[in-house]
């Protein structure tokens, strides 16, 4: 397996310093693993912290700056931060008005954060959370540790990104949150695995005709696998999935997602499937995103992220924004 | 038992999650995501550097150590849980300088207390609760009933191999290994495994320094 490394112990802090090196508008703790707006916290305003483990580029680093995150963490590849660095984040984002946390459910992230979440109150800081956790191919029931968050994330930090920019309070951004959650429903494909560096070797194996349906952002397995079908077929899988959970109606916020190996030309065609199933149920795609935002290293595949917008969110959405990975409107 | 016993359990361990490293590592691949013996040894590494230049005068502030550096330095879910763990139990002896069976006793069953609270995980659900509460309540049991510590350390880790084994059979239904359901079963959970260890490592610590 080639990658364009020095080695599999730096390759997190090679990217975080190039990423430091490349935007001068942020401030990058290469040492702590921290990225930080470079201006520092604005008064008054509430402070958005996320973060998870490396590899899923540009999720989270690329999406700190104006109208999104204040901070993000970066753990080891596919593996949570520690709560020291979360810590961090949060007293240097805190500018009196408090910090919200952003998490993908899994129980390393969920654990990390929470004990963060303690020794920041422990310091006088107000910390909300929001558990992100979209990914309709886990079941979510007593025998799981629930759905997974995966392509929601960049919703919810565009989303209370924009409001925190606005000068809404904790409460307010915490609950706008916990909405873009509740209204977004996400499936992921694989058509290949990715590598882990340090492991060297692909995370699972796929025959040359077979693809994973329901894969997680880490290679962890879907819901069966499936021979290789033309994209129309794949996407009305993922879409039967998503619309089976939550039935598609009026407009909607729409991802087609690259998983780090998939060109955009293969995208675009996906893209122009889902809005073919969208239009056949009756909804409408109000706003969209495509391309590479919530990635699983090298895995070839995509994913679809569907949120129900309100006038509020659908403003929101379009509120300015000015980050590495995403950006629009000054 | 006084500072230097709990030192000496403490590098036990360390060895111990080193030399099983890529066993702990492979059982992981089965069912979760392949770091568990990678990050144990990484975290435990960093705890041994912290109690080698560090102060700790007492049995209490050995394991406060070695929890904090496991919650700092290992990332995952198992820096929180085994972190908890070690600080809890660390709590639980408070600032004796020598302790008992039966303090040890107490702190290893608030360690228990600390996990399946943080964890939210119960017996029966494949994870490391499954070693941990039967051999705590094994080694209460034979302490209370006044068993001399070479017999309540067997107690405690004959109870821990069996909830460690018993692991295979069970379905996941905690942490990534919940995800895949039925597929889950056949497996020994690795945080069973490593706890289990890290208890072997208490008993053959106390068997050489009683010598």
């Amino acid at each position: 397996m080639k990658k364009l490394i020095n080695s599999p112990d730096t390759v997190v802090t090679d990217a975080l310093a190039g990423m430091g090196a490349a935007h001068p508008s942020l401030a990058v703790d290469v040492e702590n693993k921290v990225i930080l707006r470079a201006g520092g916290p604005t008064a008054g305003k509430v402070g958005l912290v996320s973060g998870g483990g490396a590899g899923h580029e540009p999720l989270h680093g690329g999406f700190v700056g104006y109208g999104m995150l204040d901070a993000a963490c970066a753990g080891e590849v596919f593996t949570s931060p520690v709560p020291d660095q979360m810590l961090l984040a949060t007293k240097a984002v805190n500018a009196g008005a408090g910090v919200l946390h952003i998490v993908k459910n899994y129980t390393g992230d969920v654990l990390n954060f929470q004990m963060a979440a303690e020794l920041a109150d422990d310091e006088g800081i107000e910390v909300a959370s929001v558990v992100v956790n979209d990914d309709v191919a886990v079941q979510d029931s007593l025998y799981t540790a629930g759905r997974r968050g995966v392509g929601a994330t960049v919703f919810v930090e565009k989303i209370a990104g924009a409001l925190a920019e606005r000068g809404a309070s904790l409460a307010e951004v915490a609950a706008v949150a916990a909405e873009v959650n509740e209204r977004t429903r996400s499936f992921g494909v694989a058509l290949t695995s990715c590598t882990v560096p340090a492991a060297g070797k692909p995370t699972f194996e796929l025959a040359e005709q077979e693809i994973e349906l329901g894969i997680g952002i880490h290679g962890e397995p879907g819901r069966t696998r499936a021979p290789l079908q033309p994209a129309g077929a794949i996407v009305e899988i993922v879409m039967d999935a998503i619309n089976g959970d939550l039935p598609l109606a009026g407009d909607l916020l729409v991802m087609v997602n690259g998983m780090g190996g998939t060109p955009l030309i293969e995208l675009y065609g996906a893209f122009n499937e889902v809005s073919r199933y969208v239009s056949g149920h009756g909804a409408r795609i109000a706003a969209n995103l495509v391309g590479n935002y919530i990635t699983s290293l090298d895995m070839q595949g995509f994913s679809v992220t569907i949120c129900h917008l309100t006038n509020t969110l659908a403003d929101l959405w379009g509120f300015p924004v000015d980050t590495p990975g995403l950006r629009w409107g000054r | 038992m006084d500072a230097e016993f709990f030192r000496a359990w403490i590098t036990e361990i360390a060895a111990v999650v080193q030399v099983q490293r890529d066993h702990l590592t492979q059982l992981d691949s089965a069912i979760g995501d392949a770091d568990h013996g990678i990050n144990l040894a990484r975290g435990f590494g960093a705890v041994q550097a912290a109690l080698d230049t560090a102060d700790t005068p007492t049995p209490g502030s050995v394991l406060l150590l070695t929890g904090s550096t496991l919650i700092s330095k290992v990332g995952g879910a198992s820096g929180p849980l085994y972190g908890t763990a070690f600080r809890r139990a660390a709590k639980s002896l408070g600032d004796e300088r020598e302790v008992e069976l039966p303090a040890v006793a107490e702190a290893l069953a608030a360690a228990l207390a600390g996990v399946k609270k943080l964890g939210a995980a119960s017996e029966g659900e494949k994870t490391m609760v499954d070693a941990l509460a039967p051999a705590v309540a094994a080694f209460s049991k034979a302490v209370s009933e006044g068993a001399d510590a070479p017999d309540a350390m067997a107690a405690l880790t004959d109870a821990a191999d069996a909830g460690a084994h018993d692991t295979i059979e069970m379905q996941a239904r905690k942490g990534r290994a919940s995800y895949l359901g039925p597929r889950s079963v056949g497996h020994e959970d690795p945080g069973a495994a490593s706890a289990a260890l890290m208890l072997h490592a208490l008993r053959d610590v106390a068997a050489r320094l009683a010598r």
